[in-house]
């Protein structure tokens, strides 16, 4: 009997063990992948790779217009992305009634905008953004090519759309955690609804507002497909001053580096570095969304 | 204060809510304009005469070639509809075992401080750009599993798959474990106290309980799948054969957008059969997701009674 119960115990403590070796190989990939990237890629970063832009057909030089580039669209994008998703996410936890029709239309409508694949932002920021919208200013103002074309503006609009879930998920998350006391007293104490929002709701969400800014801001700098179509250039001479030019930008220069060149051997190491410096930053980006979501639950803890 | 003064303060509460509300119902007008102008640039497949002669909707679906630019262009969709399926259902036979196994043991065997490292470690996989995924799988990985595995071809649907299953794991993890979270701890309780082991009752108790939720896992993970872009743009060999075989390269309907729609003729049959792809890749992954949405609901009111 003993001996039986054993056997059984060893063999459960196995397959337990099966499932922990399921974490240890996501931990595995995780490392292998970091690894490559950055022993591949330390040797191409340098100061002049970051600071300076490609030359020689893109062979030789650094990669500082796709950094440029990409940090341009990605401002453009949170200016756009951030007060509509706070705003949803408020009136969908502090305005809307749960049950009410409009309240699940919304719901419905952004779990299933997070599913739309990329791509299929891309189209739409080709047929929309661009022909529509953009195609419709030229035809009005009596220009032609100034908004009917690709630029950084239509492409970081394509990412803000996309991204849009993203805000609207971890803002309600942030608003879900403050108690109900505290909009409670605020309103006790006259303030009116807006009030209570503005001044004693809000400000205890932007921790985690701030999780969904960075968030997107990680995703958005390694999104391609929506943007390939919509503003994204191969090779730039010049820095993009306005929203209405192309850009280069990293995610896009590590795929044309690595699939379109004409010189694979000159260009593999700079796609390595350009590589290393996405993942760098998006990696940051994460850890840093880790440790303040990790702070402010541990905050909520100590007031409970 | 005066009567007047609060009219005001009151009017402009209501103009604030009633903003508010607006900029709420965005989301909503956003998937109807997706839907409509992907719709609108894929109909002249069925309505624009011009248009017709290079292309219909039988053409789409007879033959097993894709060969959109050539003297005599065919436009079938079979083998890139064949390349999307055969990539997905790799990279969710690597993926599926992988983030259930590891859902499953954080959440019923790891302890709290493991259990704080485990969750952050994915959540930085899924931090990891499909581009570099891509990059990763067709600078390294391809290389390395030819030589292992002694393929013909370096990429192709396996290489592919693989890298696919890296960018869904993070998905179905997280969600499978907020089903099986979801399960009351009475449950274990109950099952420990029969005497079933520990992992008797994480696999016959609070696993068959997450079920429906474990199941929405994997179709969330498909829809991921199915949509993804860049990885199978970059890792599969960009071939669209109508092949089965997973060996071969290949080429899904996502990358057939990407790969052709810089350079294709603006109002061609070929263009508007690329916005044909889209509305495809729209409609399938949006009924894969609510399904999957529905799923979780159901588990989460079942477990929790009717109240949301």
């Amino acid at each position: 009997m003993t001996n039986k119960m054993n056997l059984r115990n060893i063999k459960d403590k196995l397959k337990i063990g099966l499932t922990g070796s399921a974490v240890l190989l996501i931990l595995a990939i995780l490392t292998i992948i970091l690894g490559t990237v950055i022993i591949g890629g330390y040797k191409s970063i340098s100061w002049e790779f970051l600071t300076q832009a490609p030359t020689e057909g893109m062979t030789k030089g650094g990669i500082f217009p796709a950094i440029f580039g990409m940090v341009f669209s990605l401002l453009l994008m949170l200016i756009a992305v951030v007060p509509v998703g706070v705003a949803t996410a408020v009136y969908l936890h502090e305005y809307a009634q749960p049950g009410f029709i409009l309240t699940k239309l919304i719901r419905g409508a952004v779990n299933n905008l997070a599913g739309v694949p990329s791509i299929v932002f891309g189209l739409f920021g080709l047929g929309f953004f661009i022909q529509f919208i953009g195609g419709g200013l030229d035809r009005s103002l009596g220009q032609a090519g100034l908004f009917g074309q690709p630029c950084i503006l239509w492409a970081s609009l394509t990412l803000a759309l996309m991204n849009l879930p993203m805000i609207i998920v971890a803002t309600e998350e942030a608003l879900r955690a403050i108690p109900q006391a505290e909009r409670a007293g605020a309103l006790a104490l006259g303030a009116t609804k807006w009030q209570s929002i503005r001044h004693v709701v809000l400000p205890q969400a932007i921790p985690g507002i701030l999780t969904g800014v960075v968030l997107v801001i990680s995703r958005g700098a390694g999104e391609v497909a929506p943007i390939m179509f919509t503003g994204a250039a191969y090779y730039l001479p010049y820095l993009p001053k306005l929203p209405t030019e192309q850009f280069m930008t990293l995610g896009y220069h590590i795929f044309v580096m690595t699939t379109q060149s004409p010189d694979i051997d000159a260009t593999v190491p700079i796609a390595m570095g350009a590589t290393l410096v996405l993942l760098a930053l998006t990696f940051s980006l994460n850890i840093i969304a880790i440790i303040i979501r990790s702070r402010t639950r541990s905050q909520l803890r100590k007031g409970r | 204060m005066s009567l007047k003064k609060r009219r005001f303060k009151y009017l402009g509460e209501s103009l604030i809510e009633g903003n508010i509300k607006i900029t709420a119902t965005f989301a909503i007008v956003v998937v109807f304009l997706i839907f409509i102008f992907i719709m609108r640039e894929s109909l002249p497949i069925f309505f624009n005469g011009e248009v017709r002669q290079e292309i219909t909707f039988g053409k789409l679906f007879k033959g097993t070639a894709w060969q959109p630019v050539s003297d005599n262009p065919r436009f079938s969709l079979w083998p890139i509809i064949l390349g999307s399926l055969k990539v997905t259902l790799i990279a969710l036979f690597f993926a599926v075992p992988v983030a259930i196994g590891a859902a499953l043991y954080s959440s019923e065997f790891a302890g709290r401080r493991l259990k704080e490292f485990i969750k952050p470690a994915v959540e930085l996989l899924a931090g990891i750009p499909s581009v570099v995924l891509g990059f990763f799988a067709l600078m390294v990985m391809a290389s390395f599993l030819k030589n292992i595995f002694g393929w013909e071809i370096r990429l192709n649907a396996v290489n592919a798959g693989i890298a696919l299953g890296f960018a869904v794991i993070p998905s179905i993890y997280s969600l499978a474990e907020d089903a099986i979270n979801a399960v009351p701890r009475s449950f274990r309780e109950a099952a420990l106290g029969l005497g079933a082991s520990p992992w008797q009752t994480a696999v016959k108790v609070v696993l068959p309980a997450a079920l429906p939720g474990v199941s929405a896992a994997v179709l969330f993970g498909m829809g991921r799948a199915v949509g993804e872009t860049m990885v199978v743009l970059m890792a599969a060999g960009n071939a669209p054969l109508f092949s089965f075989n997973p060996l071969n390269s290949t080429r899904t309907m996502t990358a057939t957008i990407a790969a052709e729609l810089g350079e294709v003729v603006f109002g061609s049959g070929h263009y508007h059969a690329l916005f044909f792809i889209g509305l495809v890749l729209f409609l399938v992954t949006f009924v894969i997701n609510m399904t999957s949405w529905a799923l979780f609901d159901g588990l989460m009111s079942k477990l929790y009674g009717s109240k949301k």
